[in-house]
C-alpha cells in the first residue's frame, strides 16, 4: 500500500479528456476528474451513460481511445464490479473469495469480514448468499487487500434502504480509517453518499459536477428519510438544460435537436470551458445546478 | 514391468487423469466444454499433418490445437459470429480436413478408430516418458497460474483491475489444454478427450468445499475411471477410450446418489447460483 500520509499531493488517478469508443460509437467522451487520497468521488448518470466505462478506464481495465489516464505508480486497486456471477460449479466460500486476487493473513480476512458484518458467513458458499450479503462479501474482499483506491460499481444494488445507509456508513468509515480514495458509482440520480467530495454526473460526457448538499439542510427530506439518513445521504440537486433522446440525439432547452451534445461536435450552447467546471450550488452560473431544481428534475425523470 | 502393454496403458492413463482433473475443473467453471471439443477435434488434422510432413505426432497435434485456439481467440475478438457458431465451424472443419487429408494419403495405412477412440496397445515407453514429463510440466504451470486463472474465471475485469493479467493466464491455459490433448490422444482418442476433462471434474463438485479440493478430487476420480475403464477394455475387448468414459460416467452417477448431507447440498445447488 502507498503511504497516504506522504506529503505528495499528486492525485491517485486523473482522467484527462478521456473517451472510449466501441463499434464506431463514443460510449463516453471528454471525461475529466481526479481522485486524491481520502477523497470520495461519486459518478451518477442514467443507464448507458458511461459510468462503468469511466470507472474501468480509471483503473486501466479499459484503454481510453482519446485523452489519457494518469495513475500513481504502484497503485493498489480494490474493485467491486457491477455484475459478478459465480458459476455454481465453482465451490467458493466467502472465506476463499477473500484471497481471490492475492494472499492475506487470517487476521486481515477476519477484520474485513467483521467490518462488513459477514464474519458469521465466512464458511458459506457465495452462491447461497442473498444479494445484499453478496455485495457485503465483495466489499469485504476489496477492502481486505488494503487498497489505495477503492472502486465500487453500484455497491448498494440489491440492498434495501436501511442496508444502503449502513453500507454508506461503512464506506465512510473505511475512508476515514484508511485514507484511501474512493470512486463510487451510484444507481441513483439524485441521492448520493453525504461524504462525497465531488459528484460527477455523466451522460456520454460530463453533464455537470459539484458538491452534494447534505440532507439535513432540508427539513422536508429529513422528515422523509429520518435522522439516520441525514448524516449518510445527500442530494445532488441538478437540472440539465438538454435531454438525451432514446435515438442518441440531443434535445436542447431551446427546442433544437442535434446529433450530439459533445462540445466539439458542432452546435452547442455551452462553451467548452464551462461544461466541466466545479461549482457550488450557489455559484450562480445558472444552468447546471439549482437549489430549487430538484423537484423539477425529479418529476422529469419519473 | 513396463514391457507389459496393459501396465504401460495404465501408467500413461493415470498420468493423463492427473493433469486432466484440474484442467477439467477450469473447463467446466469457465463453460469451455465445447471449446475443448473443438481443440480435440482439430487433433486429427494434427495427425494428418504429422504423417504428411513426417513430424512427431504429439508435437504436430499440439501445434495444430494451439493454432486453432489462437484462431478462435482472434475470431472472437472480431465478433462477427457468436462463439458457439465459430466453434461449430472450426471443430468440424478441422476434423473433416484431417480425415480428407488422410484419405488422400493412400500410401499410409493408419488405424483411424485407434485415433478417434483410443488404443491401449499403442502406448510405448517413450509415450509414458512424454506423458509424465509433459504432465508434470502442466501441473507446475497450473500451480503457478492458479491465482490469476481462478480470479479471471470469477471475473476477468476484477482480475485485470487488481493486476493479475487475465489475458496472459487465458493464453497459457489454452496452450496447456493443447498440450494435454496432444498427450491424451492415444489413450482416450480424439473424440472423447473432453469427457476425461469434464466428467471427473463434474463428479468432484459434489464433494468439494474449495476449488483446490475439487481439482485434486477430479484427478483422483479420473485416475479411478482410467483404471476401471482399462480393465474393462482388456476384459471385454472394447476400445479403451469409450471404456474409460463409461467408467467415469458410472462414478458420476454414483456421486449423484443422495446420501445425508449431500442430499441437502444437492437441493441447494439446484436453486441455481447467485446471478
Amino acid at each position: 500500500m502507498l503511504n497516504y500520509r506522504s506529503p505528495e499531493t499528486r492525485p491517485l488517478v486523473s482522467l484527462n479528456n478521456t473517451g472510449v469508443r466501441r463499434n464506431g460509437r463514443w460510449l463516453v467522451r471528454g471525461v475529466e476528474f481526479s481522485i486524491n487520497r481520502g477523497e470520495i468521488v461519486t459518478l451518477i448518470g442514467p443507464n448507458g451513460s458511461g459510468k462503468s466505462t469511466t470507472a474501468k478506464t480509471a483503473i486501466g481495465v479499459l484503454k481510453p481511445d482519446e485523452g489519457h489516464v494518469e495513475r500513481v505508480a504502484g497503485l493498489k486497486v480494490g474493485y467491486v464490479p457491477q455484475k459478478l456471477a459465480v458459476d455454481w460449479t465453482l465451490p467458493l466460500t466467502v472465506e476463499r473469495l477473500m484471497t481471490l486476487t492475492g494472499p492475506l493473513k487470517g487476521r486481515e480476512i477476519e477484520e474485513a469480514l467483521a467490518a462488513t458484518g459477514m464474519l458469521h458467513m465466512a464458511k458459506a458458499e457465495v452462491q447461497h448468499l442473498s444479494g445484499g450479503e453478496f455485495q457485503r462479501a465483495l466489499l469485504a474482499r476489496a477492502i481486505a487487500r488494503k487498497p489505495d483506491l477503492l472502486v465500487l460499481d453500484e455497491p448498494v444494488q440489491g440492498v434495501d434502504f436501511s442496508g444502503e445507509i449502513a453500507l454508506y456508513e461503512l464506506i465512510k468509515q473505511i475512508r476515514n480509517r484508511t485514507g484511501c480514495g474512493i470512486l463510487l458509482i451510484s444507481h441513483d440520480l439524485h441521492i448520493v453518499m453525504a461524504e462525497t467530495d465531488t459528484v460527477v454526473c455523466l451522460n456520454g460526457h460530463v453533464c455537470c459536477r459539484g458538491t452534494p448538499q447534505a440532507v439535513s439542510r432540508s427539513p422536508e427530506y429529513l422528515k422523509l428519510f429520518g435522522r439516520r439518513a441525514a448524516g449518510t445521504l445527500a442530494f445532488y440537486s441538478h437540472h440539465h438544460d438538454h435531454t438525451h433522446l432514446p435515438d442518441g440525439r440531443v434535445l436542447h432547452a431551446d427546442g433544437s435537436i442535434t446529433e450530439s451534445c459533445f462540445p466539439g461536435d458542432g452546435h452547442h450552447h455551452h462553451d467548452e470551458t464551462e461544461d466541466v467546471h466545479d461549482h457550488d450550488p450557489d455559484c450562480g452560473c445558472g444552468h447546471h445546478t439549482r437549489l430549487q431544481g430538484f423537484e423539477q428534475a425529479e418529476k422529469r425523470d419519473a | 514391468m513396463l514391457d507389459d502393454f496393459f501396465i504401460r496403458a495404465l501408467v500413461a492413463g493415470i498420468g493423463i487423469a492427473m493433469v486432466a482433473g484440474p484442467l477439467g475443473c477450469f473447463v467446466i467453471w469457465r463453460r469451455m466444454a465445447y471449446f475443448g471439443d473443438t481443440m480435440a477435434h482439430s487433433a486429427l488434422l494434427g495427425v494428418a499433418l504429422s504423417l504428411l510432413l513426417e513430424l512427431n505426432l504429439m508435437v504436430s497435434v499440439f501445434i495444430v490445437a494451439s493454432i486453432v485456439s489462437l484462431l478462435l481467440l482472434f475470431l472472437q475478438k472480431r465478433g462477427a459470429l457468436s462463439t458457439d457458431a465459430l466453434l461449430g465451424i472450426l471443430s468440424h472443419s478441422a476434423l473433416s480436413i484431417g480425415l480428407v487429408i488422410v484419405a488422400f494419403m493412400t500410401w499410409v495405412r493408419i488405424d483411424l478408430v485407434g485415433f478417434l477412440f483410443g488404443d491401449i496397445l499403442a502406448v510405448s515407453e517413450a509415450d509414458i516418458d512424454i506423458i509424465w514429463g509433459g504432465g508434470i510440466l502442466v501441473i507446475f504451470a497450473l500451480v503457478y497460474l492458479w491465482r490469476p486463472l481462478l480470479a479471471s474465471t470469477v471475473n476477468p475485469e476484477l482480475a485485470e483491475a487488481e493486476g493479475l493479467q487475465p489475458e496472459r493466464a487465458r493464453l497459457f491455459f489454452m496452450l496447456l489444454m493443447a498440450l494435454v490433448i496432444a498427450i491424451a490422444m492415444k489413450i482416450v482418442g480424439i473424440l472423447l478427450i473432453t469427457s476425461l476433462l469434464i466428467i471427473p471434474a463434474a463428479t468432484a463438485r459434489r464433494f468439494a468445499g474449495s476449488p483446490e479440493i475439487m481439482a485434486v478430487l477430479a484427478s483422483l476420480i479420473g485416475a479411478l475411471a482410467v483404471a476401471g475403464g482399462l480393465f474393462g477394455s482388456l476384459h471385454f475387448d472394447t476400445p479403451s477410450g469409450p471404456s474409460i468414459v463409461v467408467a467415469a460416467l458410472a462414478l458420476f452417477v454414483l456421486s449423484l446418489v443422495p446420501v445425508g448431507r449431500r442430499l441437502e447440498s444437492a437441493s441447494h445447488s439446484s436453486h441455481g447460483g447467485h446471478h
